[in-house]
Formats: structure tokens, C-alpha cells, sequence
């Protein structure tokens, strides 16, 4: 009969859906099943569970986890809640019954926040001598640094080559005529490196000058300045790297390096390059806290010195793209063809926790409205 | 109280408690303050241009897609619901297709077929020896009202074929007889019959549009930005909760009124029907006009589609030729990530979850479509309007309702897979409703009470009358339901364990760095995103039995 048929597939369907999604629950490492062990001989404690949440681009390497697992008996689980900006506001709704115990992924434009709304509880790790003090975002100690990168224009060089154009030499040059229809940026109400490069603008152009950002953005946006709500979409859509019309983009430093080694073998040297105007690049820092309600406190902390020994530091760059912020640490060969730039805007995370709001309010009038 | 109002209980209280609870609880968090509720955010909400404008051009790209997509979508429904031809199961899983990519994809097909080192343009540079690109259309109107149409293209063809491959063409043929003329019989005749699945699918696309993160911002920049994004905006980046409470009201309000609005006047538009086996409806392509007909829609099906192949040719092209690297790529773990997950175990998170929605929504839209269309009892509209509220919500306001309200036991759901499979079907019951109403509102009472006279009971009534009547509405629900969950993204704050990482989710992992290799990945993820669900359409389209027809 075909339409028991119908009817016991559509309960099959629905059970192996459920029964499916089930097998998940179990924790993916399921060590041997002991057998119940006679009391006389002392079992091992079991390990102990350590939650970490962090944001979508966050990147490890599976050994490194399982070295932490194993020297401290614990189970690390990293669960992903979204971008940075929803990771942070789902870790101060779960204020005092928080679902992780560490938030890693909180950077100096949004440290403010964090801070505030106290969701983090302070530790000074003894590792953190060997941080330099220019990377220390917080003098409270809630938030430890553990990597940092640097934010600023991105060039296509076969499109400036094929245009006869020299990569911009200062930003002021990018509200001419050569450079009409030729910028993407992101938005700084959505995307990081939006924000960012907002701030860098800032530091550099003033607030109250003559010719301040404002004056700068309202340039820009006369000169066909097109703004992405995300770094996904202005790289891969609109950048003319990836098939987009725009030679101009804000993104890493680092990006141009990454461009070789994701390439398949097709680049030996960064088909893209940076554009590193002195006080006009955004040195992005981003550390790790203790979340407050853990129970773990302990196993917390010992994370954080993980995080910044050298194994850890040695590991995620070339995943996330970012530098180590351990000065004994080395970056992985391929970082030469990422530059450095010398001289980051200067503007502290103070100022930025406090007018924040206010620069992209006044940013969304000038370019959106 | 009755067995049928106390199965109605099963979606009442999931819809408690799980969208109006969450809500209630986000929307306090952010309104009520320590004096009690705070309506400044609103007066700075609707008093601020900007918002005013956020809130226009939400509505007003929300109707410019549903109306392309009725005008691209009502010919193409007429093929699939009246014509029999080759390869139809096929051509019909691949109109589909579309309404399930992620957005970015999508921006990026067009960009692959459109943009200026686009497909089209350097074949034509290279054909007529240009130096510049000839079709400049990235970041316009065109592109964008293209890619609305190419979204919701989907829900007309679907819900309006299944409606019309069991209207009686008796009907438009004695019409012509009495001597109408052919536009005269379809506007008489055909479309106030069709009109039900009409106003259907156009709700389906409004609403879907309405509180899109739109493809539109992608493909144009960031001033067309819609309520949804300026709600992601203040709650995420701006962490101005009022603000954002204050506006997602507004969008629920708006939402409401349009649904209650709608729903007045689908109960004037309900027509008794007599549905007839799509075998006894069916057209002869014996005539040239038939075929000229069939081809064209074939041919305006593909173009539909020329965004998405113009991306697998990019997924399957590397160096100077064509080959499988990309698709190899996904299978190795290069860096030993602690987040690589293979991508058959990726495919089977996407299937699992689709199928467990697919179940949920269809037992939950189920019930509803049942208690919505029986006669009587003035006062349903509200009801009605109110189960589908879930489509005009926020996915951000909804998903951090879900980690205030469900974070303690017994129903401390998060990082549990289930929080996931709710979050979807919030958004896919609504479809099955909303395939399942016209049919139902049309089904003959006479067949029902024979059956009961005859002694059948309630059970057996509606196992062998309705459900085979139904079947063919069950399964265009279902075909929603599942291609929702495929590409739902929304969902990705609530905690996604590295085990739980879907198709959707891994192709924005890849989009998320620089680099040809990711990119290809990226794309390569998106082919087989369109391969798995052009598969999964096409196995529920097969679904079905033979006996009684294709209703």
C-alpha cells in the first residue's frame, strides 16, 4: 500500500533526522568506555570541561588543543557564536550564567564594552612577560592580548599596472580624480576592519581640524566611494583581485601575504600590495578573558598562559593572519611577504571606548545618508 | 475540549515557547529599563529620517521582488503545472536551487557573469576586440532587480503549479467555447481561481524579502541597507539594544498589520475547487505554439540560473584549465585545524538538520493549515497572521531572544543541536502552511462526509481522502522546509560546535580569508550546496504515490 508507505517513510525520515542529530550529543573524543572500575583501584579524574567561545574567523590547530587537553585532564570545547560584535553582546546577555568560560576575540575598538559591562573576571598571567607593553590593551588585566594585526588599504597590482597608477602615496590623494570609482570600503556600523579604518582616519585627519575625517569620509564619498556592510563581500565581489571593478580595498596587512599562500602555487610574490601611510594603519589587538560565573576559574587561567606560550603563539598565524603577540615566538616564512607598518595610528582604546558611537553615527551621516 | 483542539495545543505551545517567549524576553531586555518601559527609543526610532528611510526602503524593495518575481515566476508556474516534457522532475528541482544560496553566492555569481572581468564581459571583449568592458551593471538598480527576481522566482513557480495542475481546465475551455477570448478567460476564469496560491506565495516572498539581509545590500552597498540589517547594525556592532528593540517592534507591527491584511482578503478570495489528477489536466505540446512556449521558458529558466553555472565553472576551473583541485582541497585538513570538518560529515550536518525541520514544520504546519481552514469561528485571521509571524522577525532579535530565554534547565538548549533545528523551523512551517491552505480551502466537503456516512472515522477520513489530495501540497511544503534549513545562516550565533558546522556556514568560513585557495574552496562548497539540493528536490518530488495521481 503506498501510502502506508508514505506515512512510514515520513516517521523513518523524522526519526533518523532525531536519532541522527542525537549521536552528536556524545562528546566527540569518547574515550573507552570504562568498565565500572572496582573501588579500590583510583581512577583518574575525570577530565575537565572547558568551554571557549569565540567569533567565526577565530583559527587553532587541533594538536595544540589536544597538547592543553592533555597536560591539564581537561576537554576543550571552542564553540563559534557568530562575528566578533555578536560573540561579545551574547557574552553580556549571558552575564552571571555564561554558556563558555573564556570569550576570546574581544579587540581594542571594542574593549570598552566588555569592560563596562564587567563580564570579565581579571587575571595577570605570568606569561604575559613576555608581551611588550605596546600590546597590552588592558592595564586592568580582564583582557589578555594574545594576537594583533594591522589594518589598512590593500592594492591590485595588475590592475595598476594595466592603468598606469602608482599606489596612493598618503590618503589625502584618494579624494582625486585618478582614484574616482576606485575605493571599497566597509561599513564601520557592521565590519571590524570598517570600523578600523574609521579610527585610523580619525587619529590621522583629527576631529576638529580644518580639514577633519569628516571632511575627509565627505571627499571620499564625492569621489564614488563604495561602502560593503562586510569584508567578505567588498574583497570578494568588489575588490578587482577577485573579479570585482574596485583596485582598493581596506584589509590586513597581512592580507597580501596570505594572497601567496593561498594561491595554490600560482603567486610566488603578493599579487597585491599594502598601502602604509605613517599614523594612518590601525594596529588591531585582540585578547582573551575570563567570563564571570565560570565555575573553572583555575583551568581559566591556565588557558590564558596557553594561549600565550609559545606553542599556541607559534600556531594560529598562519590560520587567522594575525602576529603573535609573544616576542619570543616566531611567524611562519611566508609572514616576510606581510609588512609592518611603522608607524600605527596613535589613539588608545580609552578614546575609542568613548566616542566610538559617536564617530559612526557622524561617519553613517556624512557617507550613507 | 476535542481531540482536534487538543492536537492544536502541539503547535500553540511550540510557538509559545519558542518564539514568543524568546521574543518577549529580548524585547524586555531591551525596552523596559529600571523606570519601567522606555518609548524614547521609539520616538528617536520614528522620528529620525534614517530610520524612516531604512524602514521605507525595506518595504519598497520587499514589493519590487515579489513583483518580479509573480511576473517571472506565473509563466514558468503555468509550464510546470500544465505541460508533461523531458527532464521536467530535473528542471523543476533547479528552479529551486536559487532560493536556497547564501547571499554572498549569489552577489558573487552575478558579479562572476556581470562584473567587468565578468564572463560576458571579456567574451565580448575578446569577440569585438574592446578594450573596455561594454556592460556595466554591478552596483545599479538593473543588477539589483535582477537579483530579486532570481530569489523568490521559486516560491511563485512552486506554490502556484501545484494549485494549478489540479484546476479543471474544463473550466477555461467551456469559458472559450461561450466565446472568450483567450486574456479574457485567463483574467475571468483562471487567475481568480489561481488567486489563493497567487496571494500565497506572493505573502511567502514579501515577507521573505522583507526581512532579508538582501542580496541587494551585497550587490549595491551599503545604503541599502534593510530594517533587518540596521537591527543587526544596533544590536551587534552598536550594542544600542533600545534602539534596536524599538525597531524590531516596528518591524513586527508592520508585519502583523500586512499578514492580518492579508489574510482578510484571502478568506474573500477562497473558491470551493474542483481539483482534478494532474493527469487529467495536462496539455498536448503537439502545436507549434505549445513548444515555442515550453522552449522559451526553458531557455528563461537558465538564464535565471546563468549566476549560479557561471560559479561552478569557477569552482571547477584552476590555472589555465579545468580540474577537481578545489573540491580536493576540502578534503585534506592542510593545517590541521582543530575546526576542519570533513565535507561529507558537512553535507550530513545540512541533511540531518533539514530533515529533522522538514519533519517539525510538517507536523506543525500541518495541524495549523487544518484548524486555519475549516469553516466558521470568525477571529481565525488572528491566529493565522500570528503563526506566521515568525518569517517577519529579525533572525538576530530572535536568536538572542533564544539565549535569554532558553538558558536554564529543563530548557537550556544552548549548543544543543535542537536550538538549531528550532531556529529553522520557525522560518520553514510558515511554507507548509502556506502550501497547504489553498488546497485545503478547496477541498469538496461532499467526499469527506460520504466517508464519514459510510462509517469512516476521523482518522481514516483524513488518511484517505485528504492526504492524497494534499500529498502534492505536503510535499511543495516540505520542498521549502528543506531548502530553508539547507541554506539557513541566520542561526550561526547560538553557539555552532565545530561538529555542527553546515554547508552555509563552511562556505562563509572560506569567504572569511584571503586567498584564490579559499575562494575556490568557497566556491566548490556552493557546487555541491547546489548539486545536494537539486538532489534533495528532486528525491521529494518522487515521493509520492502513483495510484492516486499527482495531486
Amino acid at each position: 500500500m503506498k501510502l502506508k508507505a508514505l506515512i512510514i517513510g515520513l516517521v523513518l525520515v523524522a526519526l533518523t533526522a532525531v536519532a541522527c542529530a542525537e549521536e552528536d550529543e556524545a562528546p566527540p573524543p569518547a574515550p573507552a568506555a570504562a568498565p565500572a572500575a572496582p573501588a579500590a583501584t583510583p581512577t583518574p579524574a575525570e577530565p575537565q570541561k572547558l568551554v571557549v567561545m569565540t567569533h567565526d574567523s577565530f583559527d587553532i590547530g587541533e594538536e595544540v588543543i589536544r597538547e592543553f587537553e592533555e597536560a591539564n585532564n581537561a576537554t576543550v570545547l571552542i564553540q563559534k557564536a557568530g562575528d566578533a560584535g555578536e560573540a561579545l553582546v551574547r557574552a553580556i546577555l549571558e552575564k552571571g550564567n555564561p554558556s563558555a568560560d573564556l570569550l576570546y576575540g574581544v579587540d581594542n575598538t571594542y574593549l570598552g564594552r566588555g569592560l563596562d559591562e564587567e563580564i570579565f573576571l581579571p587575571y595577570q598571567s605570568p606569561a604575559l612577560s613576555n608581551v611588550p607593553a605596546q600590546f597590552i590593551l588592558d592595564s586592568t588585566y580582564h583582557v589578555t592580548p594574545v594576537d594583533y594585526a594591522y589594518v589598512n588599504l590593500n592594492y591590485d597590482k595588475a590592475y595598476l599596472e594595466k592603468n598606469d597608477l602608482q599606489p596612493p602615496a598618503t590618503l589625502e590623494e584618494l579624494t582625486e580624480d585618478k582614484w574616482k570609482d576606485r575605493l571599497v570600503v566597509e561599513n564601520p556600523a557592521s565590519s571590524s576592519p570598517g570600523l578600523a579604518f574609521l579610527i585610523a582616519t580619525v587619529a590621522y585627519f583629527g576631529e576638529d581640524d580644518e580639514y577633519d575625517y569628516l571632511d575627509f569620509w565627505a571627499d571620499l564619498r564625492a569621489n564614488g566611494l563604495l561602502v560593503k556592510d562586510g569584508w567578505s563581500a567588498a574583497y570578494y565581489t568588489d575588490f578587482s583581485q577577485h573579479g570585482g571593478d574596485r583596485p582598493l580595498v581596506v584589509s590586513y596587512a597581512t592580507s597580501p601575504a596570505a594572497e601567496v599562500f593561498f594561491s595554490e602555487g600560482k603567486h610566488t610574490v603578493p599579487p597585491t600590495g599594502n598601502v602604509l601611510v605613517d599614523r594612518a594603519t590601525f594596529l588591531q589587538i585582540e585578547g582573551i578573558g575570563i567570563l564571570k560565573g565560570t565555575a573553572k576559574v583555575d583551568l581559566a587561567q591556565k588557558f590564558i598562559d596557553f594561549a600565550l606560550g609559545i606553542s599556541f603563539q607559534e600556531d594560529f598565524p598562519d590560520k587567522m593572519f594575525v602576529y603573535p603577540v609573544n616576542s619570543k615566538a616566531q611567524t611562519p616564512d611566508f609572514f616576510k611577504f606581510a609588512q609592518v607598518p611603522t608607524l600605527p595610528a596613535d589613539i588608545s582604546p580609552a578614546t575609542i571606548g568613548e566616542k566610538r558611537e559617536q564617530w559612526i553615527d557622524a561617519w553613517t551621516r556624512a557617507v550613507l545618508r | 475540549m476535542t481531540a482536534g483542539r487538543l492536537l492544536l495545543l502541539a503547535p500553540l505551545v511550540y510557538l509559545g515557547l519558542f518564539f514568543l517567549y524568546p521574543l518577549a524576553a529580548i524585547l524586555q531586555r531591551s525596552l523596559v529599563g529600571d523606570a519601567g518601559l522606555d518609548l524614547a527609543s521609539f520616538r528617536s526610532v520614528l522620528g529620525d529620517p534614517y530610520y524612516l528611510g531604512r524602514i521605507w526602503f525595506t518595504i519598497w524593495q520587499a514589493l519590487v521582488s515579489t513583483l518580479l518575481a509573480l511576473a517571472l515566476g506565473l509563466p514558468a508556474a503555468y509550464l510546470f503545472a500544465r505541460y508533461e516534457f523531458p527532464g521536467k522532475v530535473f528542471l523543476k528541482a533547479l528552479t529551486t536551487v536559487p532560493f536556497v544560496m547564501p547571499t554572498i553566492v549569489v552577489a558573487m555569481g552575478f558579479v562572476a557573469l556581470f562584473g567587468s572581468q565578468g564572463l560576458l564581459n571579456t567574451s565580448l571583449m575578446d569577440l569585438f576586440g574592446l578594450d573596455t568592458p561594454p556592460i556595466r551593471i554591478t552596483n545599479t538598480l538593473t543588477i539589483i532587480l535582477m537579483a530579486h527576481a532570481f530569489y523568490n522566482y521559486a516560491i511563485v513557480v512552486r506554490i502556484v503549479s501545484a494549485l494549478w495542475s489540479n484546476l479543471d481546465p474544463h473550466l477555461e475551455e467551456t469559458a472559450r467555447m461561450l466565446g472568450a477570448g483567450r486574456l479574457r478567460t485567463f483574467g475571468k476564469v483562471t487567475l481568480p481561481l489561481l488567486l489563493p496560491a497567487i496571494a500565497s506565495s506572493a505573502l511567502l516572498a514579501f515577507a521573505f524579502s522583507f526581512t532579508s539581509f538582501g542580496v541587494v545590500l551585497i550587490l549595491g552597498g551599503a545604503q541599502f541597507a534593510t530594517l533587518e540589517v540596521t537591527i543587526y547594525e544596533l544590536t551587534a556592532k552598536l550594542f544600542r539594544l533600545p534602539l534596536a528593540g524599538a525597531l524590531s517592534v516596528v518591524q513586527i507591527v508592520f508585519t502583523y498589520l500586512f499578514l492580518l491584511l492579508y489574510v482578510r482578503l484571502q478568506e474573500r478570495s477562497a473558491v470551493r475547487l474542483d481539483l482534478k489528477p494532474q493527469s487529467a489536466t495536462v496539455r498536448q505540446r503537439n502545436r507549434m505554439g505549445d513548444r515555442v512556449f515550453i522552449a522559451a521558458m526553458i531557455l528563461a529558466l537558465f538564464v535565471i540560473l546563468s549566476p549560479l553555472m557561471a560559479l561552478v565553472e569557477r569552482a571547477f576551473s584552476s590555472g589555465d584549465g579545468y580540474s577537481l583541485a578545489h573540491f580536493a582541497r576540502l578534503f585534506s585538513n592542510e593545517q590541521g585545524s582543530y575546526f576542519y570538518v570533513s565535507p561529507a560529515r558537512i553535507m550530513l550536518n545540512s541533511l540531518r538538520f533539514a530533515l529533522a525541520t522538514v519533519a517539525v514544520s510538517l507536523v506543525v504546519g500541518t495541524i495549523v493549515a487544518y484548524f486555519l481552514s475549516r469553516p466558521g469561528r470568525r477571529g481565525k485571521g488572528v491566529f493565522d497572521a500570528l503563526f506566521m509571524l515568525p518569517l517577519g522577525v529579525s533572525a538576530v532579535t530572535l536568536g538572542f531572544g533564544f539565549i535569554l530565554a532558553l538558558n536554564r534547565p529543563p530548557l537550556d538548549l544552548r549548543g544543543s543541536w535542537v536550538i538549531l533545528v528550532i531556529a529553522h523551523s520557525l522560518v520553514a512551517y510558515p511554507f507548509v502552511i502556506r502550501s497547504l491552505l489553498p488546497v485545503l480551502r478547496g477541498l469538496p466537503p461532499n467526499l469527506r462526509e460520504a466517508a464519514a456516512v459510510l462509517g469512516a472515522s476521523a482518522a481514516r477520513v483524513f488518511i484517505f481522502i485528504d492526504v492524497p489530495i494534499i500529498a502534492r501540497a505536503l510535499m511543495v511544503g516540505a520542498t521549502f522546509a528543506f531548502a530553508v534549513s539547507m541554506g539557513e545562516f541566520g542561526a550561526s550565533l547560538l553557539l555552532v560546535r565545530p561538529d555542527f558546522t553546515t554547508m552555509p556556514i563552511a562556505i562563509f568560513r572560506f569567504l572569511g580569508q584571503p586567498g584564490g585557495a579559499n575562494l575556490g574552496q568557497a566556491l566548490a562548497m556552493s557546487s555541491l550546496l547546489m548539486a545536494v539540493v537539486a538532489l534533495g528536490f528532486i528525491v521529494i518530488e518522487r515521493f509520492r504515490y502513483r495510484n492516486v495521481g499527482e495531486f
